[in-house]
């Protein structure tokens, strides 16, 4: 890929989400193709979503929620990481690599994480084969 | 006394930070506040700095809000360019007689256009730019000013000084506010309590010639270089020298200067913040350009907040700050470009020259004479230091009753320190005028709203520039221009700063103006700023869910800084996201709850017993849990405060007056088992003792878990009897033990267990002990020989005077660093220790004989203190502490609504600032409880029932058991079974909303046709933003 990959991120109020904000503040860099979604909960996102985002043409798609263990709402990233593996599966059923679909937990302390995530998705699907793309691009 | 002839009204003296956040507080809790402000307007000192430590957040942009809600509080009455002549009367009523000068601009006509300003020929140094920019004769003082009125300098100008001249901005004024004739006016304020915030003042080093200040031009104070960091200063953000504007490549910070120091000024007391600002200010200079290189010259680095410790170690050792242990004793002018020639002593006793562009000086905090003089007037003691004297028992209260005190009046401190202390004063007003509660107060009705419901979406967008913070990366005009096309968008505007009090005004006047009825802001994140807006379209009169944010700022402008184009492009998605999502958004009403009046307090501590204390004296109902069998905590271990007060004869007055409270109910042996609810209506099991267990419901939580000791594995501790732990040491010190007693050489080993890897962090208040214990040895025998071996002597603020008693009475300070600690053996002759350590000055290793060893240990988290987060859904912080809501401006607070938390479970601190915080702590919780019932956000699952077919997969995976089936009869009579939501207990997480195979179940505001809109929307023109890209 030639470009800089479109990611559709969706991020928790409470943990990514703050975390994003607090990457500006630390003035932390990535790519500016990355959108974020802001969502209540890690688990609020439906697997009908993810399938949307890489239809309409997103390269990936990232789930950003609280660590595990540290969910706001108890156990919404639990059902996040429990639902992923069944979108995983539908994705490569699809024909969409694995690495267009993530999962990241982070602190609200913590931007770095998530903006290594941002970086290392982007350079992962910027390193995909073009056949990739074409397979699973509008 | 009596609650007769009481007025439930309060004069705040001082409109900074910490004035402020004592009006808003006591506003809210049912007190009619009058704010009285100097100058032309509020905000203090904290809208001159550019970021603030350890956040590195923008001052300006957390200041704002607040400023805002000031402005427009129903309860308080900003009186500014007001000072006070004189106070008389008792506490419960005052009469405070203040005299307001004539600002030459009617306030109720001036609409702020500036076209007075731009006309006006007479131009001088401008004071909040610290003389480095000029303004004009009739200013504001600074953009984002509440209120935002003009002003004219009447030393400036030229028709007030001379009769007949000028008069241009008078005849141009389009409203015709401008007034010559404007006088002075005395008012007779009638109030129960004075709060005191009248804040400080920086050194100014053109005292005298040793720095060089006013001499040569390439030295400046670190509150101008605030201002030149700050993109709204005189250079807007570019790092240049003052002398020729060009690019800085060496500088230096020097610190302490006015502060620590006798001999060049008589500030002998430590400034507190200086160390920690120069950190910033050199970080702020080495994001922006890595090459600088920024040297700190410093006595000691004193750390010792939360986070700061850190925030240190990461400017040593990513940022490539340099840091040099010494004090600079010359600067002078080298050659004719404006160059600078430092020379100091290096760490090897050698003297060194360096040569640098620009220093700053890190300049520490006094009080002004005029604020003296007032104290003098009206009767409130002093200290030595010239700041309020208080009692570390009684720290926002005066000597007179009734009046109280905070912020840096009271000794210099941060921000955080001043806002608790804003707090602390409000809820000691509280507790005194309790009885007149909402007697003076008035709400004010909402405006009418209009019901949007069945128009076609009418969009209004505003994109905020945030002065250069968003303007400096991303092209706004564009990003406007763009925002027009789309579609459903009946309105734009841009402006300097959105969340200015102006601007709140204009956008309400706007959509009034256009009808709009779902309103886009392209600034910053909507977890800090969304609240504010959401009022502005309440009082423009439409239902204020209808907004999103398009979060141009944080999650963009600053992380793609280095991409201006790709950052243009995403803001014009992220704006066509929020307008896509806002336009199907709905009104929403808040849930309205009743809050439980009474307040549950865990840890029985002085801070908890504080907190309970002063809620009780406030009329409210406390449930006081203590997990031993007795009240006191930490302080049980203590003897004086730094100040040498009697700390057992303090604890025990409050533990009998805790006791005795009818208000308050102590368990002991007591310990929360679970917790259910939410804001205003908590339930709590409580375990007493082995199986006692029951229920107690409360409107809200202070945590107050105290701390524990470090138990050293280091110095031989535990091995060699004479070496032991500070508190251990207190006790033995107390009974003149025989070790003690016959001692002549002690040691102290300070950092044991504190500012090293495993914990990064100062425990505060451990220098200050070790030197008081020092002193008392001493004085008990003078003879004796005592050493402390340190690695930074933190005697903060006005500790430095016992740091400098010390040092005078002959007890030696040597410094040791991390990497060599003190090496500690047993003597083997005679029963003592040998202690070994590096001497930096004789530059060999130095052996004392020592006959106690005396170890300052860190203070810990409390183990417990995970289960309690765990239960209440807080955040602990990388040591354990719990993680308060905003390190700078919500320090008791969480993002949980409705607990707070107080004194060492937040942090180690000395016994003054446990108080006070566990007085803040009471202030929020009272402030929550004087409302009587709150509004819950209505962000909630809703059920569409066109869709939902009742299969329940929501009941079993909501974490909340707000999901139920709910049995009813049909038409028919036959049983059937619904999915109902309890509103009350559903807390908006959506887990439903994710796992809904029938698109069932919403939560509004984030409902799944808005985040498919979005989706679309963020994807719609991605060929465009890789074409940018």
């Amino acid at each position: 890929m030639n470009r800089n990959p479109i990611i559709i991120a969706f991020c928790c109020n409470w943990c990514a989400y703050a975390a994003a904000d607090l990457a500006g503040i630390a003035r932390l860099q990535y790519p500016g193709s990355i959108r974020i979604i802001r969502v209540m909960c890690s688990g609020m996102v439906h697997p009908e979503m993810v399938l949307r985002a890489l239809n309409q043409g997103a390269d990936g798609v990232i789930i950003g929620g609280c660590q595990l263990g540290d969910c706001h709402y108890i156990k919404g990233n639990e059902m996040a990481l429990a639902r992923s593996e069944i979108i995983a599966d539908t994705l490569d059923d699809l024909g969409f690599a694995p690495e267009q679909f993530q999962l990241v937990w982070v602190s609200a302390a913590e931007p770095e994480r998530l903006v290594r995530a941002f970086r290392e998705m982007s350079e992962q699907l910027r390193a995909a084969p073009d056949g990739a793309e074409a397979e699973t691009g509008p | 006394m009596t609650d007769q002839g009481m007025i439930g009204a309060v004069a705040v003296v001082g409109g900074g930070i910490s004035g402020m956040q004592a009006a808003l507080d006591l506003a809210d809790s049912g007190f009619f506040v009058y704010l009285v402000e100097k100058t032309g307007a509020i905000g203090g000192a904290m809208p001159q700095y550019n970021k603030v430590f350890p956040t590195n957040d923008c001052a300006m942009c957390i200041i704002s809000p607040k400023l805002v809600e000031c402005g427009r509080h129903p309860n308080i009455r900003i009186m500014t360019l007001t000072t006070v002549v004189d106070i008389n009367g008792r506490a419960g009523a005052f009469t405070v007689r203040v005299l307001e000068h004539p600002r030459y601009v009617d306030p109720a006509k001036c609409i702020a256009c500036g076209q007075c300003s731009s006309h006006c020929p007479q131009s001088v140094d401008d004071s909040f730019n610290i003389l480095m920019a000029e303004r004009k004769a009739i200013y504001i003082k600074y953009p984002q000013a509440v209120p935002l009125k003009y002003q004219i300098d009447p030393q400036a100008c030229l028709r007030l000084n001379q009769p007949g001249a000028c008069g241009i901005c008078a005849e141009i004024c389009p409203p015709g506010a401008v007034d010559f004739a404007d006088r002075g006016q005395e008012h007779n304020l009638r109030v129960g309590a004075v709060v005191m915030a009248l804040g400080f003042q920086p050194f100014d080093p053109g005292k005298t010639r040793a720095w060089g200040y006013g001499l040569y031009p390439n030295v400046v104070t670190s509150l101008q270089f605030e201002r030149f960091l700050s993109p709204g200063g005189p250079t807007g953000g570019a790092l240049v020298r003052p002398s020729d504007h060009r690019p800085v490549q060496r500088m230096a910070f020097l610190q302490c200067v006015g502060s620590r120091d006798k001999n060049r000024c008589n500030n002998e007391y430590c400034s507190t913040v200086c160390c920690m600002s120069a950190v910033k200010e050199a970080m702020t200079v080495k994001e922006a350009s890595p090459e600088v290189e920024v040297t700190i010259f410093y006595i000691d680095m004193r750390t010792p907040g939360k986070e700061f410790e850190r925030y240190f170690e990461q400017a040593r050792t990513e940022y490539g700050i340099r840091f040099v242990r010494s004090r600079v004793h010359g600067i002078e002018p080298k050659g004719q470009k404006g160059d600078l020639r430092l020379r100091y002593i290096n760490a090897f006793g050698k003297q060194v020259e360096e040569t640098v562009d620009l220093v700053v000086l890190s300049v520490g905090l006094e009080t002004p004479d005029a604020t003296v003089r007032l104290a003098e007037k009206i009767g409130i003691h002093m200290t030595p230091d010239r700041f309020a004297s208080i009692s570390a028992f009684a720290p926002v209260h005066t000597s007179l009753k009734g009046i109280f005190t905070c912020g840096a009046f009271n000794g210099p401190r941060d921000i955080p320190q001043a806002v608790i202390g804003g707090s602390a004063a409000a809820a000691s007003v509280a507790a005194l005028l309790h009885p007149v509660r909402h007697t003076l107060t008035r709400t004010l009705p909402p405006p009418p709203e209009r019901d949007v419901s069945g128009q076609e979406p009418r969009i209004g967008v505003f994109v905020c520039h945030c002065g250069t913070n968003t303007a400096g990366v991303v092209d706004v005009d564009a990003v406007a221009a763009y925002a027009a096309t789309l579609p459903q968008v009946a309105h734009v505007a841009r402006n300097l700063f959105t969340c200015a009090q102006d601007t709140q005004d204009l956008m309400a006047q706007q959509i009034r103006e256009n009808g709009l009825n779902r309103i886009v802001v392209a600034s910053c994140t909507p977890r800090t700023h969304e609240p504010l807006f959401r009022k502005t379209l309440k009082s423009a009169g439409i239902n204020e869910y209808l907004i999103e944010m398009a979060n141009i700022r944080n999650q963009n402008a600053w992380v793609h800084s280095q991409e201006p184009a790709a950052a243009t492009a995403k803001a014009k998605d992220l704006v066509r996201m929020a307008v896509a999502k806002v336009s199907r958004q709905t009104a929403r009403k808040p849930l309205r709850i009743p809050i439980a009046p009474s307040v549950l307090v865990i840890g029985g501590g002085v801070a908890g017993m504080t907190s309970a204390l002063n809620l009780a004296e406030q009329g409210y109902r406390i449930h006081l849990i203590e997990k031993t069998n007795q009240l006191g905590g930490n302080a049980l271990h203590l003897y004086q405060t730094w100040s040498g007060e009697n700390v057992p004869r303090f604890l025990k007055g409050l533990k009998e007056a805790v006791q005795q409270h009818p208000q308050i109910e102590v368990s002991y042996s007591s310990t929360v088992a679970t917790v259910g609810g939410h804001v205003g209506d908590f339930t709590s099991l409580i375990r007493t003792g082995p199986n006692r267990k029951r229920t107690i419901d409360h409107g809200a939580v202070i945590i107050a878990t105290g701390a524990k000791r470090y138990i050293p594995e280091e110095f031989e501790y535990g091995k060699i009897p004479k070496v032991v732990a500070a508190i251990e040491f207190d006790k033995l010190h107390m009974h003149n033990e025989a070790r003690v007693a016959n001692g002549k050489s002690f040691v102290f080993i300070q950092c044991v267990g504190s500012r090293n890897q495993q914990r990064p962090y100062c425990s505060k208040s451990c220098c200050t002990h070790s030197i008081q214990s020092a002193i008392k040895l001493k004085k008990e025998a003078p003879d004796r020989r005592i050493y402390i071996l340190h690695r930074e002597i933190s005697t903060y603020g006005q500790r430095e005077r016992i740091y400098n008693q010390a040092r005078e009475m002959g007890i030696v300070f040597i410094n040791y660093e991390q990497h060599g600690p003190p090496q500690i053996r047993k003597s083997d002759n005679n029963g003592g220790v040998l202690v070994e350590v590096w001497d930096h000055v004789l530059h060999r290793p130095l052996e004392i004989r020592a006959d106690m060893v005396i170890l300052a240990t860190a203070t810990l988290a409390n183990p417990e203190a995970a289960a309690l987060a765990s239960m209440f859904k807080l955040p602990l912080n990388r040591d354990g502490f719990f993680q308060e809501a905003h390190a700078k401006l919500r320090p008791v607070e969480f993002h949980v609504d409705g607990v707070f938390v107080a004194g060492l479970a937040h942090y180690p601190k000395p016994l003054e600032e446990s108080i006070t915080q566990a007085l803040a702590a009471a202030a929020k919780a009272g402030r929550l409880l004087a409302r009587k019932e709150i509004a819950q956000e209505p962000t909630i699952a809703l059920i569409d029932r066109q869709r939902c077919d009742d299969c329940a997969l929501c009941v079993d995976v909501c974490p909340y058991q707000a999901i139920r089936l709910t049995e009813y009869k049909d038409q028919d009579g036959v049983v059937r079974k619904a999915v109902t939501v309890e509103h009350v207990a559903c807390t908006g997480c959506g887990i439903c909303q994710g796992t809904c195979p029938k698109r069932g179940i919403d939560v509004a505001g984030f409902t799944t046709a808005q985040i498919e809109v979005q989706i679309d929307a963020a994807l719609a023109a991605a060929p465009m933003a890789e074409g940018a890209a």
